[in-house]
Formats: C-alpha cells, sequence, structure tokens
C-alpha cells in the first residue's frame, strides 16, 4: 500500500546563491524503485538541484517532503541535522563524480565498504569484514584487494567502490552526480550496467544528474530537462528522448554524434 | 624597579595571571561538567615551548597551591629532564611541595603513564595532551568532528580500528586508544599506552586534560564510566608484559625496554620510577629485618670468630 505513495514530492524547489537561483519552480514526484534522470547542459542547476534534494545545499523556496521508511512523511528543511544524518546513514546514498570526494582514499577498500555499517551499529569485526567482501564481489572488484587502498585503484574500481560504499546500508534512495563521466567509453559502459542491475535488483530509487543523453537512456525511467535553473520538459525517457518537445530540448538530442 | 640583589623578580602565584587562571578553571568547571567534552581556551604563553606540556602546566598552574604536593612524571620517569624542571619551576612560582611520591601528591603532572600506585580520592592527574582530538586522523576538518561529537556520530573511529585488524590481525593501537566516556563522548586518552586505560574506568581521582598548542581542555570526574572500544570479536585488551621488571621484579605493571649494549642485548624494567624504587626499598628491608631476626646471631658468632 505504502508503495502506492511517492518517496519524494517536490513543489516549487528553489535554492539561491546570494540573490541569484541556482534553480526554482522544480516539481516532481519520485517512486520507489523509480530511476529519475536530470539532463542539461553544465549551469542549467542539476547539481544545484541533486543537492537542495540531499539536503546538501538548503531549499530557499517550496518544499520537499519525503516518506521516511515507517511511513512517516517529513519536510526535509525541518528535519533536525541529527535526523538528516540519521538519513544518511541509513537511508539515503550519495554517488559522486569524483569518487575521491566520496571515499577515503587512505582507508582501505573493506574499511570504505564497512564505515557505512559500523556507523549504524555494526560491532562485529568478522560480519563487516564478510559483507565488506560480498558487496566488493558484487561491484566486480577482486576480493583479494579488500586491504589495498582506493588510491592505489583505478577510476573505474573506484567508482565501482563508492557504489558498493553507498549500497550496502541498503538504501531506499540514492543521488548520482554524473557517476560516469570521467571515465573512458567500456568501462562507462560496464559501471551503467552494473547501476541497472543493482537498482533492479535492490529496488532503489534513484535520482541521477548527467549530461550524457545515453546514460539518461540506458538507465533511467523518467527524465528532467533543466535549462537555466528551471525544468522545461519532462516525461518518460523514451519520450523525452524521442520526440522532444522543448526547443532546447530538440537542440540537445540532436547535437548527439549519430555513429 | 628595583629588585634586591638574590630576590627573583616577583611572580604571581602560579606564574599565571589572575586573569589567566580564572579564564582556564571556567573550562576546567565545564569539562567536568560534561566529562570527555573538549572545551576551548585561550592557551598562553608559558616559559616552555609548545608540545613540550604548555596545557599541562596551565592547567596545574590553574589548580596548585600552596598546600598542594606536586608530583611530574615524564613517561613514568620522575627522574627526566622536562620532570625535573616542571617540579623545580612550580616549587619556585607556586611555592608548592613537591615529591616524587604518588601516594604523598595531590596533584599529578603526566606525560604518558598513569602511575602503576592506585590513585585515591582528592588526588588530581593532569595530563598534556598533543592532539585532543580523536578522529584528527579520519576527518581532518575540525568543524566536521565537531559536529560529529555534537551528532554523537562515532561510526568512523571503528574504521580505525577495523583497519589495524585488517592488516595485523588484532587491534594494533597500543597508545592514545579511544574511549567512550560516560555513555556520551569520545575522547583521546591523550598518549597514555592503553595499558593505562582501564585505571580510568571509575577511578576515584580527578583527571584534567591539557592541550595547550590545540587551546582544548577536557576532564574525566571521579567515578565516571571510562570504556575503551572494541569489537564483539576482537574486544578491547591492554598491552601484557610476559617478563617481570628486570630491577623491581614487579608484574602486571608497565614496562620500558631498555637497550644495554650494541649486540642487540635489553632489559625490561618498571616505567613507573616510584614503584620501581618503593618496591625495591620494600623488598630489601623484608631482607633486612629477616636477616636481623634469624641470621644475626650466627653473624655475631662469624664476627667473634674473625677477632678471635
Amino acid at each position: 500500500m505504502s508503495d502506492e505513495m511517492p518517496l519524494l514530492e517536490v513543489r516549487d524547489a528553489g535554492h539561491k546563491y546570494g540573490d541569484r537561483y541556482g534553480c526554482r519552480e522544480v516539481s516532481f514526484n519520485l517512486w520507489p524503485g523509480e530511476v529519475l534522470a536530470v539532463v542539461g547542459e553544465s549551469g542549467s542547476g542539476k547539481s544545484t538541484l541533486l543537492g537542495t534534494l540531499s539536503q546538501r545545499l538548503s531549499l530557499t523556496e517550496g518544499s520537499i517532503r519525503y516518506r521516511l521508511a515507517d511511513g512517516e512523511v517529513v519536510e526535509l528543511a525541518e528535519l533536525s541535522e541529527a535526523r538528516v544524518r540519521r538519513l544518511w546513514r541509513s537511508e539515503w546514498g550519495f554517488v559522486h563524480q569524483n569518487a575521491a570526494d566520496g571515499l577515503r582514499m587512505h582507508v582501505s577498500a573493506g574499511g570504505n565498504v564497512g564505515e557505512p555499517l559500523m556507523a549504524t551499529g555494526w560491532r562485529h569485526y568478522g560480519k563487516i569484514r564478510a559483507e565488506a567482501a560480498e558487496w566488493l564481489k558484487r561491484v566486480e572488484i577482486p576480493v583479494d584487494r579488500i586491504d589495498d587502498t582506493p588510491a592505489s585503484f583505478s577510476g573505474g574500481m573506484r567508482q565501482r567502490l563508492q557504489i558498493a560504499r553507498n549500497l550496502v546500508v541498503s538504501p531506499r534512495l540514492v543521488f548520482m552526480d554524473e557517476p560516469t563521466s570521467g571515465l573512458d567509453v567500456s568501462v562507462q559502459a560496464r559501471l551503467l550496467d552494473l547501476i541497472r542491475s543493482l537498482v533492479a535488483e535492490l529496488g532503489l530509487a534513484v535520482v541521477i544528474v548527467t549530461h550524457d543523453l545515453a546514460v539518461a537512456r540506458l538507465i533511467s525511467h523518467r527524465t528532467l530537462v533543466m535549462k537555466d535553473g528551471r525544468v522545461i520538459e519532462s516525461g518518460l525517457t523514451d519520450r523525452v528522448l524521442d520526440d522532444p518537445q522543448a526547443a532546447y530540448t530538440q537542440l540537445l538530442v540532436s547535437s548527439i554524434l549519430q555513429g | 624597579m628595583s629588585t634586591g640583589a638574590g630576590i627573583l623578580p616577583s611572580y604571581n602565584i602560579g606564574y599565571l595571571d589572575e586573569q589567566t587562571k580564572r579564564m582556564i578553571r571556567r573550562a576546567l568547571l565545564k569539562a567536568v561538567a560534561i566529562p570527555g567534552f573538549q572545551v576551548p581556551f585561550a592557551s598562553r604563553e608559558v616559559p616552555m615551548p609548545r608540545g613540550w606540556g604548555t596545557g599541562g602546566v596551565q592547567v596545574t598552574a590553574a589548580i596548585i597551591g600552596e598546600d598542594d604536593t606536586l608530583k611530574v612524571i615524564d613517561q613514568g620517569a620522575d627522574d627526566t629532564t622536562n620532570a625535573v624542571s616542571i617540579r623545580a619551576f612550580f616549587a619556585k612560582v607556586a611555592g608548592a611541595k613537591t615529591t616524587t611520591r604518588t601516594d604523598e601528591a595531590t596533584v599529578i603532572q603526566t606525560r604518558h603513564r598513569i602511575p602503576e600506585t592506585e590513585l585515591t580520592e582528592g588526588q588530581t592527574m593532569v595530563y598534556q595532551v598533543p592532539i585532543p582530538e580523536p578522529l584528527r586522523f579520519l576527518e581532518p576538518r575540525e568543524t566536521e568532528t565537531r559536529r560529529m561529537h555534537a551528532l554523537e556520530d562515532y561510526g568512523l573511529i571503528y574504521v580505525k580500528l577495523y583497519e589495524d585488524i585488517a592488516k595485523y590481525g588484532h587491534i594494533a593501537t597500543t597508545y592514545a586508544y579511544p574511549v567512550i566516556v560516560n555513555g556520551r563522548y569520545l575522547m583521546d586518552p591523550s598518549p597514555t599506552p592503553s595499558f593505562d586505560n582501564p585505571k580510568l574506568h571509575q577511578s576515584p581521582a580527578l583527571h584534567l586534560y591539557g592541550a595547550g598548542r590545540e587551546k582544548r581542555i577536557y576532564a574525566v570526574p571521579p567515578y565516571t564510566d571510562v570504556v575503551s572500544l572494541g569489537f564483539e570479536d576482537h574486544p578491547f585488551e591492554p598491552q601484557k608484559f610476559s617478563q617481570p621488571c628486570a630491577v623491581c621484579g614487579s608484574t602486571g605493571v608497565y614496562l620500558d625496554e631498555i637497550i644495554t649494549d650494541d649486540a642487540g642485548g635489553v632489559m625490561y624494567a618498571c616505567s613507573d620510577t616510584d614503584h620501581c624504587e618503593r618496591t625495591v626499598a620494600a623488598a630489601s628491608a623484608r631482607r633486612e629485618s629477616e636477616i636481623d631476626n634469624d641470621e644475626l646471631s650466627d653473624e655475631l658468632d662469624e664476627i667473634e670468630e674473625v677477632h678471635v
């Protein structure tokens, strides 16, 4: 029954940097298990929107309501910092574009994956290590690298490690900020494949920001197109990309190189 | 301004001025009220370099009076340069009595060790703390670590213990071993060996920590719970030593490794010099009294024979 209610209800959300808007009048619902792509060129406010949704940036106007695991619906801006942190530990994940921002580069891979578990009260070394090893396997990192630091990993491995670290506590909602840019094309493809299968398997809701329409097409159900801080078009990803309505979206779609 | 020959320029008692002492005492009161919480204070210049125990010296200066008896130890020893100098300093500027005996001291300033002799009510330990923040090397941002303390968000500290076990097979942290004080604040018991951690738990003495360079004061009041962290399958274990002290024969004490030659020879002796001396003295006293009782007559006979 609760699955018939949206996980995130966003109404006229906006964030201001000083007296300039980073994004404004954004409204959408996000449902459990849904992958929402936010596309647009750089400077269009995608990352600001992601920051605002995830409470890293303050909400200047509008409302963001989130349904907690126990069914209670809360206004995110009204939550105390302690409760937001608890959400971060137990229900949310954030995958950064640069893996170094989301990992502790001088802590071993096992420690990186284990940290969220320890933060949520796991106190049994053997179990933490077994769980970390299990997740390394799931993101295709050889288990014998468990005691190596991410500083010694390749870019693709770091990004997969970051994903493992975020998913290990079984979050309900994951924010991803350009998770595949900066990786070469074959690595990108494998990472997208991995994200897609994990999302389907775990029934995650995902908000993914990307400037790459191919990424949006591959993994998202719905797409928001942003320009100058506003959402100019939204709908099912296939519809938006195959039959773009707004002039800017048409430009964006036609600017993809055709093979 | 003239001072007579041989008379020192006049210092305020305890070297620091009264306003400063008042400021430090306020910080101390707050620290005692919130066990384990790091209270900022306006650290002053004292006549020694930062990192040599300026925090401890300021705390001692703020609490010491003419009725107090001060003991200062560096590692466990009363006779090292720093310990001797600080003792002399307070004898001069605070008129305090000094001692090397743990049981006679009312204030004990220390760099590393908690004495082997059990502390009693009314005694105050003062620690010289280099880095007060237990999360420093895991999270370098002070703004962030303060938040983590405020929100009791301590998952990160276990990462350090996890890394130890992953690397060495056991928790290899043997000093500055993190503790939770009074079920709330995560605290670095300064660079004391983990061997001494259990002595903090429900200790009858007051423990004050001063970090001069970092400008923080924190405290463990008497009879407070101090729990060393660990995992369920790798609980906290204080260091153990397999051999007794080579000088006094004590077991269950913290030993220093002393290199005796350039061929790899070492001996292990008590790091607590006061404890070691008193154990040796007690043993020789016992031996003497045994000699007095049992062997006195024999010895007298022998002496007579020699004279004859």
